[in-house]
């Protein structure tokens, strides 16, 4: 109601209680536990399918679209025959549930026409990237989980108004 | 609220606020192109925030701040000096918007008295913090880059591990989240200026010595019955706080009093919507209060000087039902409220419960009470409750807080009643505390899994080899 109020973005600019990220879409996580857009790359981390305790690191970067899949060891994925493999193709799939098709796609400069899905609009050629920094920012992540809770009161999230999924 | 008592609130802006306002503003547009390259304006904007101080305690400290920055000496200690003079005119804003706003409610506030000094400091990376913001000030919001929002990593990462640092540790995660979403800022057409300096000031003042950081100590420890009016829950990528607004009615009779509760948990930005509510699960007797809507029998439950009580689960049993619109009838004209401390003094603090009957709903959402028409803040419902813009719209009944921002008065509701084939029902931001109760929610949580369990079973066994 208040972005949409007479003088739009110049309301905004006297307002302290405005959203500035775009909330993400819930969706499911056991495939792809984390995707991020940051580092001027789509990254994330997919689990094995048949191995629990192994994961996948897969980035596509913007721009170039130079797509990378190995193991959080950095060891190649064996699914990159030339073209992404399916954890690359599962990393986009669940970037595109998690920020909306159109965030993405502006991301990582892609023109992906209506109905096509975002993996098959790339043209990057397969390049090494960096897997540890990925993981472990996939671990600084997974380490939230674990900071106590606090009946302490934090008014500085006053400025954090919780607010409705944009369907 | 009445009719009466909004037209009181909505008659004219407190005396002084507009002025004071200028003068943030002035410094705000300064953060904006950053302080390294001050044109002359700007320059003259800090001298005129300095100047609004000029016949008090602090006004030699903000002058020589503010030349001292205009002629390119940007020192943590002028910016301290800055913050602070921008910290308290906002402060004396919120002074003027609450008086005006207890005036209007006929609602008393006890005085401020300091409760014991918080335990001993914790420390925690304070240089690293205020370096980091200074690099924010000198290069201004449009000039912020990957590179200098990512050297908050470290530096919140520490700071999350310092308990007593837990507030500056929220704020400064969710302020670079909306910087490095924000980027390349250089070409973003509207700016969030009023929103990211009061961030960055809060910062400042957090990251000073001065302010401790130790456990707080209480004021007091209370014991009785709880009464909810309702949850405001505060969320960002990677903490939810839930907080509860109640009235305490202390055992042995005595005034009931305004109080605020609840709890703060670490998540992260793909734990959302309905499935937040499982990460607090240690608060059972909470959790079952809000969603089964019945009052909590506390025990001592230390009484912070901020009103705020700190939450402990072992000292709090669920009791009989009550109705967040029964004890606003009941208790909301004679409760106390409590004092602010200095440090919360500011607008976006400002968040008093209220009841509102008797309106006819506009078609842009707002409430007119004949008297005058509040806006109804519909984008501020969170999306872990039933409570929807349509139901609001389709109300007759609504517990809420009352907000201030950007010059107008707003209501958030956490309540409302409506009729239903009859019948009155009654909707709640908490109502799903224990997990939706709604068909579709509960399909769509089918659907999403729980990410909460996926993410456990993840940390489990990846992050300890
Ligand atoms: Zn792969």
């Amino acid at each position: 109601m208040i972005e949409r109020s007479p003088g739009g973005g110049a309301v905004r600019e006297h307002l302290s209680r405005v959203r500035v990220v775009p909330p993400v879409q819930p969706r499911k996580l056991a495939k792809v536990p984390f995707v991020e857009l940051a580092d001027g790359r789509l990254q994330g981390v997919v689990s094995s399918g048949s191995d629990i305790s192994r994961v996948y690191v897969s980035s596509i970067a913007a721009g170039t679209h130079a797509y990378n899949c190995s193991t959080n060891n950095n060891r190649p994925c064996g699914g990159l025959y030339g073209a992404p493999c399916k954890h690359l193709r599962a990393l986009a799939a669940e970037a595109v549930l998690q920020y909306g098709p159109g965030r993405v796609a502006r991301y990582l400069r892609a023109d992906v026409p209506e109905g096509a899905d975002l993996i098959d609009c790339l043209d990057g050629a397969h390049e090494p990237a960096p897997a540890a920094m990925v993981f472990s920012r996939f671990l600084r992540h997974l380490a939230y989980l674990e900071v106590p809770d606090t009946g302490v009161p934090i008014p500085e999230l006053h400025w954090f108004p919780a607010s409705g999924t944009v369907a | 609220m009445l009719a009466v008592q909004l037209a009181a609130l909505l008659d004219g802006d407190p005396e002084g606020a507009g002025e004071a306002l200028d003068l943030v503003t002035g410094f705000d547009d300064a953060l904006v192109h950053g302080l390294a390259r001050l044109a002359e304006e700007r320059a003259e904007a800090l001298a005129a925030l300095a100047g609004a101080f000029a016949d008090t305690p602090i006004g030699g400290r903000l002058a020589e701040a503010a030349a001292g920055v205009a002629s390119g000496s940007i020192t943590e200690d002028h910016l301290t000096a800055l913050a602070g003079g921008r910290a308290a005119l906002l402060g004396a804003v919120h002074d003027a918007l609450l008086a005006d706003l207890d005036a209007a409610l006929g609602r008393e506030r006890a005085p401020w008295s300091a409760g014991p000094e918080p335990e001993d400091d914790e420390g925690g990376p304070l240089g690293g913090v205020r370096s980091w913001l200074r690099e924010l000030a000198i290069t201004g919001w449009r000039g912020v880059d990957h590179d200098l929002v990512s050297a908050a990593d470290q530096v919140v990462e520490a700071l999350l591990a310092v308990p007593g640092r837990r507030r500056l540790a929220v704020l400064l995660d969710g302020l670079a989240a909306e910087l490095r979403a924000s980027c390349p800022i250089g070409t973003m057409e509207h700016l969030p200026v009023r929103r990211w300096a009061d961030l960055w000031t809060r910062a400042v003042l957090l990251s000073h010595d001065a302010v401790p950081s130790g456990a707080p100590r209480p004021a007091e420890t209370v014991s009785g019955r709880l009464l909810i009016l309702g949850v405001d829950v505060h969320e960002h990528g990677t903490a939810v706080q839930f907080q509860v607004h109640a009235v305490l009615e202390p055992t042995g009779g005595g005034r009931p009093r305004l109080v605020r509760t609840g709890v703060t948990v670490a998540k992260v930005d793909t734990i959302t919507g309905p499935a937040v509510w499982k990460l607090p699960h240690r608060h059972g007797a909470l959790l079952t209060a809000l969603a089964d809507r019945r009052c909590l029998d506390v025990t001592d439950l230390p009484l912070l000087d901020s009103g705020d009580l700190l939450w402990d689960d072992d000292r709090a049993l669920p009791g009989k039902p009550a109705d967040p619109f029964t004890t606003a009838r009941l208790h909301l004209a004679g409760a106390l409220a409590p004092a602010v401390p200095p440090l919360d003094r500011v607008p976006v603090r400002v968040a008093e419960p209220v009841l509102v009957e008797d309106y006819r709903v506009t078609k842009d959402g707002s409430f007119d009470l004949g008297g005058g028409v509040l806006a109804v803040d519909t984008e501020r419902l969170p999306a872990c409750g039933p409570l929807t813009p349509k139901l609001v719209a389709g109300s007759t009944a609504c517990v809420g807080l009352i907000r201030w921002d950007g010059g107008r008065w707003l209501l958030q509701p956490l309540a409302v009643q409506a009729k239903a084939k009859k019948e009155t029902v009654e909707v709640a931001t908490g109502d799903w505390a224990l997990g939706p109760t709604d068909p579709k929610a509960v399909k769509a949580e089918a659907r999403a899994g729980d990410p909460v369990a996926v993410l456990r079973e993840r940390a489990g066994r990846l992050l300890r080899k």
